[in-house]
């Protein structure tokens, strides 16, 4: 009897099977010409300035998660505004709440000067 | 490597060998005729007019097998497409560098057959594309019609398919 992870196993391996044997056959059948031009980084049909692996500022990650701590704020807004008067009291309260805890959030970010630009 | 391209020197010698080696190409060639992905890549009037309204659903370039990609590295075909000046021509030439093998190149319209309106009195047009980069298919035209484009795309694929393996072996490293 076969277990129902055999038939994952046996997909990873055709797979796998189907990369190395369409690569096998490539490097056969292509014809094979290198030049230095055709090595570098495409960009767009200009030389490229720099080495493609840069490094990026950690700084942006702070704002990357401060933006989606607000992102997400939003989603929840959108649908809850739409249903308002449906939904009621209960609702408002728990979604004045739900802010309350983003603005503490902030003002926590605010002060651990992670809004300003070092 | 490109091992099949060496190889039809030396079956072709043996008696009958011919049979595999011509088998071999009519099918390599097939496949590379009847998928010519060509690079999305228009410099002037041309590419708005005669490759667009070719690319769209009227005239369609996919019945041939043909898609445009972004990028030339998955790219066999660049149709150099309106007036090519000596500024855009050294980029030209890069992506034509960057596309892999093989590679073909349709020269479209009067402007990059031969600097088009552009050939007298001009400081800054390059007279003709086939300058920097060997060209397979000429179209006439200001701008050519899309039925000239994809006539230019039936020759091309004529031409795959005359071409043969011993061929690529001389010019392979």
């Amino acid at each position: 009897m076969i277990g129902n992870f055999a038939y994952a196993g046996i997909w990873v391996l055709v797979a796998i099977g189907f990369v190395v044997i369409t690569f096998f056959f490539a490097r056969l059948i292509r014809p094979q010409r290198p030049n230095p031009t055709k090595s570098r980084n495409y960009e767009c049909g200009e030389f490229p300035l720099s080495d493609s692996h840069l490094q990026y500022n950690v700084k942006y990650y702070l704002f990357a998660l401060i933006f989606v701590i607000f992102d997400v704020e939003v989603v929840f807004l959108f649908p809850w505004a739409a249903v308002f008067r449906a939904l009621g009291l209960f609702a408002f309260i728990e979604m004045l709440v739900f802010l309350a805890i983003l603005i503490f959030g902030l003002i926590y970010a605010w002060k651990k000067k992670a809004l300003q630009w070092v | 490597m490109g091992i099949i391209s060496k190889l039809p020197a030396y079956v072709e010698r043996v008696p009958g060998g011919g049979i595999m080696t011509t088998s071999a190409e009519k099918f390599l060639n097939w496949s590379r005729a009847s998928s010519i992905w060509y690079m999305l890549f228009g410099l002037a009037c041309c590419a708005i007019e005669g490759l667009m309204a070719t690319g769209a659903s009227r005239y369609d370039f996919d019945r041939f097998g043909m898609i445009f990609r972004a990028s030339p590295r998955q790219a066999d075909l660049m149709i150099v497409a309106g007036t090519l000046t000596h500024k855009m021509a050294k980029r030209v030439k890069i992506l034509y560098d960057q596309m892999a093998e093989p590679k073909y190149v349709i020269s479209m319209g009067g402007c990059a057959n031969r600097g088009g309106p552009f050939y007298y009195d001009s400081y800054s047009v390059l007279k003709g594309v086939d300058k920097i980069i060997p060209v397979d298919v000429y179209i006439p035209g200001c701008p050519p019609r899309p039925e000239s484009v994809l006539e230019a795309c039936l020759k091309l694929q004529d031409k795959i398919k005359k071409e043969k393996l011993a061929d690529w072996a001389a010019s392979t490293d």
